[in-house]
């Protein structure tokens, strides 16, 4: 009975430890980092008519993030994405997606993200509010960050969002292909 | 006068012949330009009206065969010959069988592609893909199958035009014009 209880003690204690790791680890987690390609991804997903959808995936991008230790609403995101390197693992819908009808990588080679703000919305989560570019279209963009853990001098988010093509000149093939794509990211930062 | 007679055509039967004379050949030009189109966007629009309208042919040709078997065909005048007698009912149905069998080919191409690209005729409601099996082979054959089908239905086409041309210009007799209204059928024979 003692021991069960000092074990529930003991787990409780653990979990309120765990439970602000974000706060406590802030303050370790200040600094610079760059978006380091082992690790990192970015993938995404647009819904098809009559169910299923496209996946694909960005392979070339880089990026840097700044956490503000002592104001977590100055941090900063910037990322810049080569959608020559997007992937569907089918050639001719790269093609396509390289083509004048979607990214139009002959004329512009990057999509850039901006944050403006960043907002704190729990322990470990937040919303980076910011300027997205593709195509000569700027639009401002919104995406949730969760903290997945930190070591070292690397740090680990994944990040989702939601963002409408019609935005960037890119909304080919609505209502056939949904105009919303959805990204799921995660980075890994080293810390330099 | 929706109905075809022993001697004339119906309204019912003329305004099938002619739309989808006209979605037929369009859809044979539309088919030519938008796989050879710089524009990979205009191409996957245009590509994408090809379809709908391909969808449309293929219920109205329904339509048609179904009308067609509940009807009677108005006969060929006396004049027309014992080779000809023979050459019109299987060019005909040769024309049927290439109005069921070039959209159902492209349907096809569209369901085995590995795209998978959906189909949604005229942006109205999706269609389902036909269930065969999807493989990069199978696209191939059914893009070669639905181009050779589309040829052929041209050239049958071309022939029905000319044998219909002959019988205006040369054997001047009421053929062609009784499938442009009932009343031009007139006085071409028993009614
Ligand atoms: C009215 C009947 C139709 C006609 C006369 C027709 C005719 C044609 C022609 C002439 C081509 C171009 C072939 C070439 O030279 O490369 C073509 C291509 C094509 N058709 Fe049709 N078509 C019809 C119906 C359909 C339907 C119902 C579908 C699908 C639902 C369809 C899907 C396609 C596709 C996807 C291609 C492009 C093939 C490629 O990738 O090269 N067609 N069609």
């Amino acid at each position: 009975m003692f021991v069960k209880r000092l074990g529930l003690a003991a787990f409780l204690a653990a979990t309120s430890v765990v439970g602000s790791a974000w706060a406590v680890a802030l303050s370790d987690a200040a600094g610079r980092y760059a978006i380091s390609k082992n690790g990192s991804s970015i993938r995404f997903v647009i819904g098809k008519a009559g169910g299923g959808g496209l996946n694909g995936a960005f392979g070339r991008f880089e990026g840097t993030i700044r956490i503000d230790g002592g104001d977590i609403g100055r941090s900063r995101v910037d990322l810049t994405i080569y959608p020559e390197s997007v992937g569907t693992g089918e050639g001719r819908i790269d093609a396509f997606l390289r083509s004048d009808a979607v990214f139009d990588v002959a004329n512009s080679r990057q999509i850039t993200f901006r944050s403006t703000s960043v907002q704190r919305t729990g322990d470990k989560s937040a919303v980076v509010t910011g300027q997205l570019t593709a195509r000569g279209n700027t639009s401002t963009e919104k995406f949730a960050v969760e903290l997945q853990g930190m070591n070292g001098g690397q740090i680990r988010f994944h990040v989702s969002g939601k963002v409408l093509r019609s935005r960037y000149q890119m909304d080919v093939g609505t209502p056939l292909y949904s105009n919303i794509v959805a990204f799921d990211m995660q980075f890994t930062g080293r810390r330099g | 006068m929706l109905r075809n007679t022993k001697t004339r055509y119906g309204w019912a039967a003329i305004l099938l012949h002619w739309l989808i004379a006209l979605v037929f050949i369009g859809q044979f030009a539309l088919g030519l330009v938008m796989v050879r189109i710089a524009s990979q966007r205009t191409s996957f629009e245009l590509i994408q009206l090809h379809k709908s309208f391909g969808f449309l042919l293929l219920g109205l040709v329904l339509v048609r065969i179904g009308w067609r078997l509940g009807s009677k065909s108005p006969e060929l005048p006396e004049e027309v010959g014992e080779m000809e007698r023979r050459a019109a009912p299987a060019v005909h149905l040769l024309l049927y069988a290439a109005q069921v069998a070039v959209p159902l080919s492209g349907w096809a191409l569209v369901s085995v592609s590995v795209l998978e690209i959906p189909s949604m005729p005229f942006n109205l409601f999706v269609m389902p893909h036909l269930p065969l099996g999807v493989s990069e082979q199978a696209e191939n054959f059914w893009i070669v199958g639905h181009q050779w089908l589309a040829y052929a239905g041209m050239a049958l086409v071309a022939l029905h035009v000319l044998a219909a041309l002959r019988h205006h210009f040369w054997l001047r007799d009421k053929v062609l014009v009784r499938m442009i209204a009932p009343s031009l059928g007139r006085g071409g024979g028993q009614e």
